[in-house]
């Protein structure tokens, strides 16, 4: 589905953040993300490779894992989205759950990645987006570890961190992401935040009222430990299921808390050099 | 040989992962350069701090010491950061913006202003040559020296780390406290015994507070202290403190002994680097197993679902 | 489907967001499974048993749409006094000759045929058997006209009651009275509940408001019985009157993208374009006899010589004249089965000593793979066309008989070449898919270096071919110098302009203009046309195939997006749709229908129909061709005009499906003494033993069922995918797909290694333990099933074996297609041996089954 980029709005109210807007856009389009509604994807992992042909991402191993058709492995520097399989073993009633899923990178509201990018490679895209600007990064690897997702990772050769850009390179053109466009299924919904998180209540609703208890939605609350993500899902488990984790909460949160610490105990240890100088000097 | 995607046969009781994988990603950072470097920057801000405060007080060979340590610990600190970079050549980019968000920004930010001057200081102390500049340089580099000493305490727990974020209260007090540890050891290497009180006293208040932030830290942080705990850098952390009690016990005793002294200031500097590698160490196996990321997470949401 | 067909998917997806249930039956559970409403694992090789209890569900239940049954299908002919079933001979029919296995048709016939050369001598040849008539038969004459082209009374007797004793409808329910849901737990280990569910599910789905699709592909076709198989589910769409319907019917999802056009414009032996026979040596001498003997008196079928003659014009163009019979003698014959595996023991034998391959890889791909090879490396010559080395190509130096040691490139006589190939971005042509539709590719950018496309090959190299042919020509070399070869050539590398075949294809009249509708073709010269189904494709010279109206701007039909043969229908039979009186079943389920203002057939789709025939049309007593069509004839194609429950004559193997077991089977057929297809067609072969079924001594050597199947993540045998980096990594490496049960019997670990076991040969593959696969419950023993994706060869980022070095070929008689979806195995865990140690452990193996060269090739 093409999206519809035209007009300034600076986020629709009631939305939640604008995290274009809190970047300093003062005019952007509709901030622009995923809705991923895993209760449709039947694995065929078009997405992987649509993703790697539209950005010339590097094949990254061949691994025959043994975990269900998942040799992928997970999302990282030369793996943008990544399709998880789940056996799930077969209940009373003798049925077997296949769970399929294609992750991604969230886009977070509050992004770990670009809050401790030391160098400014990261940056927030006037769609709301997460990008690297890989002219700029000089592989620091900061962000890699502050991703509560397990996202973002160093390609090893290059040296460079490199993530999911939401294809920056097609929505501003006004084409929506490869992943998006190669998926058969409408599984990869891409589209204006809010409008696809209305849609999303829809569906688990409708899964609900069909007997599918499991249905939840990950990320879609903007009250979450990230301000909700611009990438979000539809799960049919508990997020951990997948690989996911259940309640992550952005770094940048605790870091005033973090710098009053570092304040106090960097004026104890002045404090304490000065109070060292002082007595007998032998 | 790591076996990467066995399956579970039996479902874990506690909780459920997707194989077994890490839900984050492990830190690229190398060893021996970041632990290292952990080290070194603090060895130098602390020693600046001691360097300053030994001048006023008329310990000049101490004041020497420290500074030439200070200027050589943080030289090796930015080659070692430098290289760890993935792409070297534009370490300046580190320069390009200045975000207090990014711990790694301020340090760097930090370090710009500081190494100029702990090198300046070094070298003005050594040749002679423009004391007052020399002295401007020194107390610079006392004013910018606790700052990096800290600062790296803000940049591992400003991350999804488990061992390292879920520590962010006691984490700077106990990079203060090695640090201080780590520089006292040093003085009491390079000055004379004469001189060596200051260096003696800072290494006791240093390792105390290393120690007593460690223990709080470790009881704080519930399930997650495991990592800090047990194996390799439960056994380093371990090691680390006991040699430091000895080292300080060594330096008291035979505080008239030049080689006793020596012997400290080197066990000294030796436990602050193994602190550092350890939590270096437990940092990234609280990321590499998942259930550090999972289960608290999951106890938080079952807290939050009964309130 | 969500396996191999994953775009084609979303419409079943889309299906199931409004309502639709989805039913996916499989020996494993795959990625369809896991979006299906309800899974029902079954034994591989055991359909027919599974929907024939359908259809005795459906008889005895009398949930069959009776109007519907009464007066579209055959259900209410009686059937002579000669016919036998299966029930009567203990799996065989009446007309079995068991010398030649072959079966005669005249046993099968309605009542009051009569069997003359004036009508329907086809019946003679086609039933007769030994001999040279027997080579005809063995030439698959059931492929050609599709299906029921073949001689049937055009006025049969009938009992409109369905009670006569030799009915149809009688006899349907006579021969799947056994085939109850006890049988189904006994042969295909399926539970009587969810086999009632399944009943259930489909029956309510079925009817006046509501219409059941049936959705299968190579996981019914590739068995001995693969086209009993179709029949099976066609007699139960016909009997639930789902046939011609929306939402209904049985769509065939073909293994390849355009693996629909090449039997549409044919790449097969046994015919030419728009599925006329190729003649044969014996029987069709002349165009008059072959007109004669291949059409039928009723229907589309009766103007045969129509569209030969149209083809022919089109093919020798001027040179082809009334004088000459239109150059039908340039056409070549067959003598017998020319088909694939026919051919490569003609190559062991010397006697095809070239080979041309575009795009299809046997040393892989084709069943008994080790034979491919032989075959390869008796040749004097191979030409490959492809867009990588596969292994086709490089079998002379890196196959596994070099790694055995059984061959020495050295010694290998066969001079191969090959020859890049364009891809079908660099080239512009159509793809024709499952559902007769062609959509139009054009090129994007031109082909790199030496790389061309198979049209410049085949014009340029006929070019050449010519030139060399030129001066005072013999008789023999006629055929090819009188070819209309003229196709215009576009760009530096003179490639021939694709439309320009297009629209020779279409067809044009003698005035050139193009036609539009294959009911404008001329049996006198004046038409030519490339392929009568196609016909219209170029209506107006405008390509219709490259239409691209999006859906949403058109109706639900969607008309307007490509060009379906024949004439734009997107629903074969769809005066089916509409009751005797022309008036939808329901309004729910319209289609087409009869305008009696109009005076003809009007609706959403292009009405399947004479346009202007009215529902209550009767045709006079002696009419003949399209005029025999009476107004409630809608299976238009067929000899009678009805859907076929009980199809006497098409088949050479059974007016109706009866289970039998596959070739090799670890059980005895509990349904018939028959243990297999009576007249399957074997390949007896040194290289190509076959094992003991059932009680058999030495079938429990094989105990366990095997199948082939394909992966999303690679294609067919894996020439454009396992040379490609980002498909080989998703799916890296050859694996099995074990239960844990079976895991825990064979001692196989999780991403271990299992060596896999048949008469043909021994190959290896990493073991992924999984739920997904289920031990079964048959015959009250265990039965387990190792699952094989067949992608693999020596070649290519991700390498391993082929599964095809385990099948055989024991084939479906009517079509020659390789059983490669129910074998019988045996598996060890730990790697297969390598060099002579290898071919040492297969020979073991025969010999502890006591395997000979007749072993499994009795009737």
């Amino acid at each position: 589905m093409s999206a519809d980029l035209a007009g300034g709005a600076a986020g629709a109210p009631g939305a939640g953040a604008d995290p274009a807007r809190a970047a300093g856009y003062l005019e952007h389009p509709p901030r622009m993300g995923f809705f991923t509604d895993t209760s449709v994807c039947i694995g065929c992992k078009a997405c992987e490779v649509a993703c790697k042909e539209w950005n010339a991402v590097p094949e990254d191993g061949l691994l025959l894992t043994g975990m269900s058709y998942d040799n992928t492995q997970g999302l990282g520097a030369s793996t943008w989205r990544h399709v998880a399989f789940i056996e799930k073993p077969a209940d009373e009633a003798g049925d077997l759950r296949w769970l399929m899923s294609s992750d991604v990178c969230k886009h977070c509201t509050e992004a770990a990645c670009l809050d401790v990018c030391p160098t400014g490679a990261l940056m927030r895209t006037e769609f709301g987006t997460v990008v690297v600007q890989e002219d700029v990064c000089n592989g620091c690897g900061y962000c890699i570890p502050a991703c509560p997702f397990g996202v973002i990772d160093q390609r090893r050769d290059d040296g460079r961190a490199w993530k999911c850009t939401l294809c920056y390179d097609r929505i501003g053109d006004g084409l929506e992401p490869a992943c998006a466009k190669a998926c058969p299924t409408d599984s990869i919904q891409f589209g204006p935040v809010d409008e696809l998180r209305e849609r999303a209540q829809l569906r688990v609703a409708e899964l609900h009222d069909a007997g599918t208890e499991g249905a939840r939605l990950y990320g879609a609350d903007p009250a979450d430990g990230v301000g909700g993500t611009g990438a979000f899902f539809l799960l049919l488990d508990e997020p951990e299921v997948y690989g996911l984790p259940p309640d992550p909460v952005v770094t940048t949160r605790d870091l005033p808390r973090i710098w009053r610490h570092v304040g106090v105990a960097a004026a104890g240890l002045a404090a304490a050099g000065l109070a060292a100088c002082l007595g007998r000097r032998a | 040989m790591k076996k990467r995607g066995e399956q579970a046969m039996v479902p874990d009781a506690e909780f459920t992962s997707y194989y077994g994988r890490p839900v984050l990603k492990e830190p690229v950072w190398h060893v021996p350069e970041i632990p290292g470097y952990l080290f070194l920057g603090g060895l130098a801000g602390a020693s600046s701090v001691l360097a300053a405060g030994a001048q006023l007080r008329g310990c000049p060979d101490l004041a020497r010491g420290a500074k030439v340590g200070a200027a050589g610990a943080i030289g090796l600190a930015a080659a070692a950061l430098i290289h760890d970079l993935g792409r070297p050549a534009r370490f300046v980019n580190m320069l390009r913006v200045f975000k207090p968000s990014s711990p790694m920004s301020v340090g760097s930010w930090l370090l710009a202003g500081y190494a100029p001057a702990a090198g300046a200081a070094a070298v003005c102390a050594v040749t002679g040559i423009l004391p007052r500049a020399g002295a401007a340089a020194t107390a610079a580099a006392a004013a910018l020296g606790p700052g990096v000493c800290t600062y790296t305490a803000a940049l591992i727990c400003d991350t999804a780390v488990p061992a390292w974020h879920d520590g962010y209260r006691e984490m700077p007090y106990l990079f203060a406290g090695s640090a201080a540890s780590a520089a006292g050891g040093l003085g009491l290497l390079a000055a004379p015994s004469a001189q060596a009180g200051p260096a003696r006293r800072l290494a006791v208040l240093g390792a105390a507070a290393e120690i007593t932030s460690a223990q709080l830290l470790t009881r704080r942080i519930g399930a997650t202290a495991e990592p800090y705990r047990s194996g390799r850098a439960g056994l380093a952390l371990r090691a680390s403190e006991i040699a430091s009690a000895c080292a300080l016990g060594v330096a008291f005793i035979g505080r008239r002994h030049r080689a006793a002294t020596a012997l400290a200031g080197l066990t000294l500097l030796a436990a602050s680097a193994t602190t550092r590698f350890a939590i270096f160490d437990a940092g990234r196996a609280s990321a590499r197993d998942p259930k550090y990321t999972i289960v608290p997470q999951r106890e938080r949401l079952t807290e939050r679902s009964r309130t | 489907m969500a396996e191999c067909h994953p775009v084609g998917f979303q419409w079943v997806m889309e299906a199931k967001a409004r309502g639709a249930k989805l039913i996916h039956v499989d020996p494993r559970f795959t990625r369809t499974s896991a979006v299906a409403d309800v899974y029902v694992p079954l034994r591989a090789g055991s359909d027919i048993t599974f929907v024939g209890a359908l259809i005795n569900y459906v008889l005895e239940q009398e949930k069959y749409f009776r109007d519907y049954v009464v007066n579209y299908t055959n259900a209410p002919v009686i059937l002579t006094e000669d016919f036998a079933d299966t029930e009567d001979l203990d799996g065989v029919f009446s007309g079995f000759d068991r010398e030649h296995r072959t079966y005669d048709f005249r046993a099968w016939r309605y009542q009051g045929e009569e069997v003359a050369p004036a009508s329907g001598a086809r019946g003679r040849i086609a039933g007769t058997g030994g001999g040279q008539l027997g080579q005809v038969r063995r030439a698959a004459r059931g492929e050609a006209h599709g299906s029921g082209g073949a001689a049937a009374h055009p006025e049969p007797d009938t009992d409109e009651t369905l009670q006569h004793p030799r009915c149809v409808f009688q006899v349907l329910k006579r021969h799947f009275a056994r085939y109850t849901p006890e049988m189904v737990e006994q042969v295909c280990g399926v539970p009587p509940d969810l086999f009632a569910k399944v009943c259930e599910l489909v029956t309510a789905n079925s009817g006046r408001e509501r219409t059941t699709s049936f959705v299968y592909s190579l996981g019914w076709t590739q068995h001995t019985v693969g086209v009993q198989y179709i029949r099976t589910a066609a007699i139960l769409q016909a009997l639930l009157g789902n046939m011609g319907r929306p939402g209904g019917g049985i769509l065939a999802l073909r293994g390849h993208a355009s693996i629909q056009g090449s039997t549409d414009i044919p790449t097969l032996f046994d015919l030419l374009p728009g599925y006329l026979p190729m003649p044969h040596a014996h029987g069709n001498e002349d165009l008059e006899t072959y007109a004669h003997e291949e059409s039928t008196d009723k229907g589309f079928w009766a103007n045969t010589k129509t569209y030969m003659v149209s083809l022919l014009k089109a093919w020798w163009g001027d040179n082809a004249t009334a004088e000459r019979d239109f150059c039908y003698d340039y056409l070549p014959r067959l003598t017998g089965s020319h088909s694939t595996y026919e051919t490569v023991v003609a190559q062991m034998d010397g006697i095809c000593k070239g080979y041309f391959l575009f795009g299809q890889n046997p040393a892989v791909g084709s069943a008994n793979a080790r034979m491919q090879r032989l075959g390869l490396a008796n040749l004097d010559w191979l030409v490959v066309r492809d867009m990588v080395l596969i292994e086709s190509a490089t079998w002379w130096k890196r196959g596994p008989e070099i790694e055995t040691g059984e061959m020495r490139t050295e010694d290998i006589g066969t001079e191969v070449f090959f020859l890049p190939a364009a891809a079908h971005t660099e080239k512009a042509g159509s793809f024709t898919n499952t559902q007769r539709m062609l959509q139009w590719h054009h090129q994007a950018v031109p082909p790199a270096g030496d790389a061309r496309s198979d049209l410049w090959f085949t014009y340029h190299l006929g070019r050449r071919i010519r030139a060399r042919l030129a001066g005072p020509a013999g008789e023999m070399d006629r055929p090819v110098l009188d070819l209309t070869w003229d196709y215009p050539t576009v760009g530096p590398l003179a490639e021939p302009d694709a439309d320009a075949v297009l629209a020779e294809v279409n067809g044009w009249d003698a005035d050139g203009r193009p036609l539009s509708a294959f009911t404008q073709l001329k049996d006198d010269g004046s038409t030519a046309c490339g392929c009568w189904i196609y016909c219209g494709v170029r209506a107006g010279g405008v390509n219709q195939a490259a239409r691209r109206k999006p859906g949403r701007e058109q109706s639900w039909v969607a008309p307007e997006w490509g060009w379906a043969w024949p004439a734009n229908r997107r629903v074969l039979y769809n005066r089916a749709s509409a009751d005797t009186d022309g008036k939808p079943w329901s309004k729910r389920k319209e289609l087409v229908w009869w305008d009696e203002e109009q005076g003809k057939w009007a609706g959403h789709d292009v009405p399947d129909f004479v346009a202007d025939r009215p529902p209550s049309y009767r045709p006079p007593a002696g009419a003949r061709g399209v005029a025999a069509l009476s107004g409630i004839d809608p299976f238009i194609m067929q000899a009678d005009g009805k859907a076929w429950l009980f199809a006497p004559a098409g088949l050479v193997d059974g007016p109706l499906p009866a289970h039998y077991e596959p070739q090799e089977s670890p059980v005895p057929n509990l349904l018939y003494g028959q243990q297999h297809n009576p007249v399957r067609e074997i390949i007896r072969h040194q290289e190509d033993r076959f094992q003991p079924s059932g009680d058999e001594p030495g079938a429990g050597v094989f105990p366990y069922v095997t199948t082939t199947y394909r992966l999303t993540e690679h294609h067919t045998a894996g020439g454009m995918s396992r040379f490609l980096p980002y498909l080989a990594e998703l799916q890296p490496e050859f694996f099995c797909e074990v239960s844990p049960e079976l895991a825990a019997e064979r001692a196989l670990e999780h991403l271990g290694w299992a060596t896999i076991i048949t008469a043909r040969s021994a190959i290896e593959a990493r073991v992924l333990i999984t739920e997904r696969m289920r031990p079964l419950t048959v015959q009250g023993r265990v039965l387990h099933q190792v699952g094989l994706p067949w992608h693999w060869g020596p070649e290519g980022y991700t390498t391993g074996d082929a599964a095809n070095e385990l099948s055989h070929l024991a084939l479906d008689p009517n079509v020659h297609i390789q059983e490669v979806k129910a074998m019988a195995c045996d598996v060890r865990a730990g790697r297969r041996p390598r060099g002579r140690a290898l071919r040492d452990l297969v020979r073991e193996y025969q010999q502890r089954a006591g395997i000979t060269d007749a072993t499994g090739t009795e009737v």
